[in-house]
């Protein structure tokens, strides 16, 4: 980024990259929030059996995000009388900030980096951490006991859910050797056996793992604890409005594809298309590079979507279940994997590794393209009176009084 | 050191100096306690200017991360009205700038004495030195290190487990009783 800016100064080539680079990043994150939010309500509408937003206009009802964001940027900027006034307008930003500085390590390509960090693993998850800041002092500053209720619940969820969820980021380093994000994507070239997840069966338990606390150290549904509307009116959100409370979302969305970014670099092969044997940058120069942004920015959309499709499909735990599921559960796992990964790691002959390799990944490819299959072949409707899907064949009282 | 380090290490440091001036001048304990995460991410930023990395990002997930929830989860349990605002006595602010101003004397005498080993610009050595060193020279510290927080941790499990003795347990009537 630095030599883009070459024709500056020496102190002001750095500043000027990176002011870019942050523009870049906040951009970024912007509009792939405003993307997320038209996806959410889209992905929502059609799990309920319904459309979705259609009547604002654009394709598919697009231009509903931008009178979304219209709506908010009118929207009034009320604190509460007996808000603490500093810590209220601050929180969102904080919140923001964690989010935002996550992308500086997160490699959108093979060295398309704003800061190659040798701790790359390790930065992110210590950013991602940081974010809990927000929820809790926007839960304590509104002065609203639903808000601070929403903001303690978040930190006992997150600070037990960045346990496992760190033990599981250390199963593909063990693997790597390397804490570095853009040395552990150059690992994982060429074919789709190369990605990380099915080195080992540990790996790939590992993989869900870290997908399941990821979503819930981003505080989605199902543990949306934080901001349960049933329970709490909104949450640690409650007493925001407007433009202030969109600054809480992009950073939620910020953080969720951060996670899903991270997901994919440790174990989908980053910039990776798993079918070409070789890589892209250096065979075909600025198109190998586009590519690989697109593919990146394509897993991280996709593993995003997965957490909308978990959040409209799973009803919201307790707060104890979410404690339990986390400690009495995930943390053993993740002790056993990290365990596991170095055992295998150090006695795996090679024989089992790469059996293990091609078994384990052409066995999920088959079941994907399976599922596809299955999903596009079954029938769009059923007969009167009976059930589709799972239930196929369980009685329903239209059934019982045809006297089937 | 370039121009645009000096510069950037002027302005974390004044943030961070910032900070920890508000620790100590504000009253509200939840304040002070954000004061203290913007002295602890300034410190961080400080060893990342250094190219220190990990020990940057370690300084985050530690005390920023961990120290700093558990501060506000300490404050919030506790935020009855007496606790909210603190206010030092005479005599504590005495024995604290003793205290300080010993520690500065000190830091200015033997600081500018000590050789400046700052590395050449780049990228320090990764974790990778640190972990042999931890498992071959300072093995036994580490062991030692890990035991005391083994300690540390069952002996937090033990003070926050719920305490059932049989005189605790409510008393649940199991019949009626008939009069």
């Amino acid at each position: 980024m630095k030599e883009l800016f070459s024709f500056l100064d020496p102190p002001f080539d750095a500043l000027a990259a990176a002011v870019a680079l942050a523009g870049i990043f906040v951009t970024f994150i912007a509009l792939s929030s405003l993307f997320f939010i038209w996806l959410e309500r889209k992905v929502a509408g059609r799990m309920q059996d319904r459309l979705g937003p259609t009547r604002v206009g654009g394709k598919f009802g697009w231009l509903q995000t931008v009178a979304d964001g219209i709506k908010l940027l009118v929207k009034e900027d009320t604190t509460p009388n007996g808000a603490d006034r500093i810590l209220f307008k601050m929180a969102p930003y904080l919140a923001f900030c964690a989010s935002f500085v996550a992308f500086i390590s997160l490699p959108f390509g093979n060295g398309i980096v704003g800061r190659e960090l040798s701790v790359g693993a390790f930065f992110l998850m210590a950013v991602l951490a940081c974010e809990v800041f927000g929820v809790i002092l926007a839960g304590y500053s509104s002065g609203s006991k639903w808000s601070l209720f929403g903001g303690i619940r978040e930190a006992a969820q997150v600070v037990s859910y960045e346990v496992p969820r760190a033990l599981c980021v250390l199963v593909p380093v063990v693997v790597a050797g390397t804490l570095n994000l853009n040395t552990m994507g150059q690992q994982q070239e060429g074919m789709f056996w190369n990605w990380r997840v099915f080195h080992d069966p540990f790996t790939l338990v590992a993989f869900f793992i870290f997908f399941i606390t990821a979503t819930a150290s981003c505080k989605r549904a199902p543990f949306d604890l934080a901001e349960a509307e049933s329970e709490l009116v909104a949450g640690f959100h409650t007493e925001y409005s407007g433009l202030r409370w969109s600054v809480f979302f992009m950073a939620e969305y910020g953080s969720m594809f951060a996670v899903s970014a991270a997901a994919s670099l440790l174990f989908l092969g980053g910039w990776h298309t798993g079918f070409l044997p070789f890589e892209p940058s250096q065979e075909w120069g600025l198109l190998g590079h586009l590519l690989n942004g697109v593919v990146f920015i394509g897993k991280g959309f996709f593993l995003v979507f997965v957490m909308m499709w978990m959040r409209w499909s799973l009803p919201r735990l307790r707060i104890d279940q979410v404690m339990m599921t986390c400690l009495k559960y995930f943390l053993p796992i993740a002790c056993v994997l990290l365990i596991g990964v170095g055992v295998w790691e150090l006695f795996a002959p090679d024989w089992l590794e790469s059996g293990w390799r091609y078994l384990s990944s052409i066995g999920s490819l088959l079941a994907i393209l399976a599922l596809i299959v299955r999903l596009l072949t079954a029938p769009l409707s059923v007969p009167k009176g009976q059930l589709a899907g799972a239930w196929t064949g369980l009685s329903t009282p239209l059934m019982r009084a045809s006297g089937r | 050191m370039s121009v645009l380090d000096e510069i950037l290490f002027a302005i974390v440091a004044l943030g961070t100096g910032l900070g920890a001036v508000g620790v100590v001048f504000t009253r509200n304990i939840v304040r002070q306690a954000v004061c203290l995460l913007f002295t602890l991410i300034g410190i961080s930023m400080l060893y990342f200017l250094l190219g220190a990395e990990f020990v940057g990002a370690t300084q985050l997930i530690v005390y920023v991360g961990g120290t700093m929830v558990l501060v506000i989860f300490g404050v919030m349990l506790t935020a009855r009205q007496e606790f909210v605002t603190i206010r030092a006595t005479p005599v504590e602010w005495f024995t604290a700038g003793l205290l300080g101003l010993g520690l500065f004397t000190i830091l200015a005498k033997t600081l500018p004495a000590l050789e400046s080993n700052a590395s050449e610009k780049g990228q320090l050595p990764s974790t990778g030195p640190i972990g042999v060193a931890f498992l071959t020279k300072y093995l036994l510290p580490f062991e030692a290190i890990s035991l005391h927080l083994l300690v540390v941790l069952i002996g937090a499990a033990y003070l926050a487990r719920a305490k059932k003795r049989p005189s605790d347990l409510p008393k649940i009537p199991l019949e009626k009783e008939e009069k």
